[in-house]
């Protein structure tokens, strides 16, 4: 039954549908401003990538209509704060299609995952309109006061809950005086975890880059744990926090910047994963997907090389 | 007369040392991050580079060729040591901020292959303008990264002016953008080879459109002729 191969244009609507599920568990806990975020990075994506694409003299609409672009701002947007302010995802989404896609030569030719080099610059550039996200639900019109700057924030704002355990760590706290827990960021992991199960059904995607991916979080973090469970927080928590599950099916997945071995992607998607936890416990900044993706992204070649499969009988 | 013109031309554009040459972007892509320390080390460069060209062009004929880079290398050095010493005399606060990248001008490889590539072959009053285009070449380039990361990063040009024109440089500060909270990756390394990256792009860019029109002119015999005589 789906043994026909599908377009990029289906395998794009098939990764936009499987994040249904994540967007409305965020959308439920943030409000509106979910989903303002996504408005605007599409009509940003697709205006941008039409303008370059003038510039480059290449037709526009078989290029726009594959929905790769929409896809890239899809996740970016889902990635940053739903009361950024809107310059941050124009600005963001802008970036990555331009430097992340478009200069590259456009889809299939860019050696970094578009969406997180967006998020990368985003997060090195504007560290503190990143990194508080909204404290409650907003409603439609408070979303949009907020994202157009037309009204503060900082009553109803905070920081993430990894964000919060990092600081409280520093400060000396120990594990287990802390809430470690998010009942948010825990519904929302399970929607993209769903969501991914969903792709993995559909056979868009394979599952050895997320299972790789998870495992990876799961071995390193479990042996930080082990070490030391009062400085380290626990496994599940590293599943159900932050960008994880966003990370391991939607993220490290894409066929362009990814692995294309079966064994370069389980290599490729373990040391994601362990790079993930590295960057979370012992760098600077509170979530470590986007740095581990793009790490991992330039390592792929090398993976691919040294991973093609024998050409039986030789 | 051609000559001159010829060797104005190679240092500011055709043969830019940071463009063309990709040479010395070590300090280039380092210290950058606005434009006064960008025209600090810029001026350094082209001190030591016209003095070098000079110097080496003079006992061009002295040196024998089995130890002529080392010696080269000492004639550098000691020139940047007097920029060194002299910045630390006079500008001392810039001194402090541009640190390593001035001790480390000896390395620039641009210096190096000017003394090789011309100096070593030509006259000292043309090693000198050749020092002297290729050193503004540089600090041009300098200038311009260091405005686009300053202007982006932090939305002022000319600022902290002062440290190289005292008390009159604070009025020289603009501040571009009000209320502008900065976009840090202009500022940090990232920012220093994409902003080249952009500014090589847009010299091909020129130098391709230049062709194009260059080729649209009919090739009549006249044009080529006054060609072959400038060269």
């Amino acid at each position: 039954m789906y043994s026909k191969a599908l377009n990029t244009n289906q395998i794009m609507r098939q990764v936009m549908y499987a994040l249904a599920l994540g967007v409305v568990a965020a959308y439920s806990f943030f409000g509106w401003g979910v989903i303002v975020q996504i408005v605007l990075a599409v009509v940003t994506a697709i205006a941008v990538e039409s303008a370059f694409l003038s510039i480059r003299k290449h037709p526009i609409k078989p290029a726009i209509s594959d929905g790769s672009a929409a896809l890239s701002a899809i996740l970016l947007a889902i990635s940053i704060p739903s009361i950024a302010p809107w310059w941050i995802v124009v600005v963001g989404v802008a970036f990555a299609i331009i430097f992340g896609k478009q200069l590259y030569g456009g889809l299939g030719n860019n050696p970094f995952n578009p969406a997180m080099l967006g998020y990368a610059f985003l997060l090195i550039s504007y560290p503190l309109q990143m990194t508080t996200w909204a404290g409650e639900f907003l409603g439609f019109s408070q979303a949009i006061d907020v994202v157009f700057n037309l009204s503060s924030v900082d009553a109803l704002s905070g920081a993430t809950q990894l964000d919060n355990v990092k600081t409280q760590l520093a400060l000396g706290k120990m594990v287990s005086e802390l809430d470690v827990h998010s009942i948010s960021q825990a519904w929302i992991n399970l929607g993209f975890l769903l969501g991914g199960l969903y792709l993995l059904f559909r056979r868009v995607i394979t599952w050895h880059i997320p299972a790789a991916f998870i495992t990876g979080v799961a071995v390193i973090s479990s042996v930080l744990f082990l070490i030391n469970d009062q400085i380290y927080i626990p496994v599940q928590n590293h599943l159900m926090l932050g960008a994880t599950m966003l990370g391991a099916f939607f993220i490290a997945t894409d066929p362009v910047s990814g692995s294309t071995t079966p064994k370069g992607r389980l290599i490729y998607g373990f040391l994601m994963g362990v790079l993930v936890v590295v960057i979370r416990v012992f760098g600077g900044y509170p979530d470590g997907v986007a740095f581990a993706v793009l790490l991992m992204n330039i390592t792929v070649p090398l993976i691919d090389y040294y991973t093609q499969p024998k050409v039986f009988g030789k | 007369m051609g000559d001159y013109i010829k060797i104005v031309k190679n240092g500011l554009w055709a043969n830019n040392q940071a463009l063309v040459a990709l040479l010395g972007l070590c300090p280039l892509l380092a210290v950058t991050n606005n434009i006064v320390n960008a025209i600090g080390l810029g001026l350094a460069t082209t001190f030591v580079l016209v003095a070098s060209n000079v110097t080496v062009s003079i006992f061009r004929n002295h040196i024998s060729k089995e130890v002529r880079i080392p010696i080269f290398v000492l004639l550098i050095a000691s020139f940047v040591t007097i920029v060194e010493l002299l910045m630390q005399s006079y500008f001392y606060d810039l001194y402090l901020i541009l640190g390593i990248f001035v001790p480390l001008i000896v390395t620039n490889c641009a210096i190096l292959g000017r003394a090789e590539a011309y100096a070593s072959k030509n006259t000292w009053d043309k090693s000198a303008l050749d020092g002297l285009m290729m050193g503004i070449g540089f600090s041009l380039v300098l200038i311009l990264l260091g405005g686009m990361r300053e202007l982006i990063g932090s939305g002022t040009l000319f600022d902290q002016s002062s440290l190289i024109l005292g008390s009159f440089g604070d009025t020289l500060s603009i501040t571009v953008f009000e209320n502008y909270q900065g976009t840090l990756l202009a500022i940090l390394p990232p920012g220093a080879f994409i902003g080249l990256g952009l500014i090589v792009a847009l010299k091909n860019l020129l130098d391709l459109k230049a062709a194009k029109t260059s080729e649209s002119i009919p090739l009549d015999g006249s044009i080529k002729t006054i060609a072959l005589n400038n060269s």
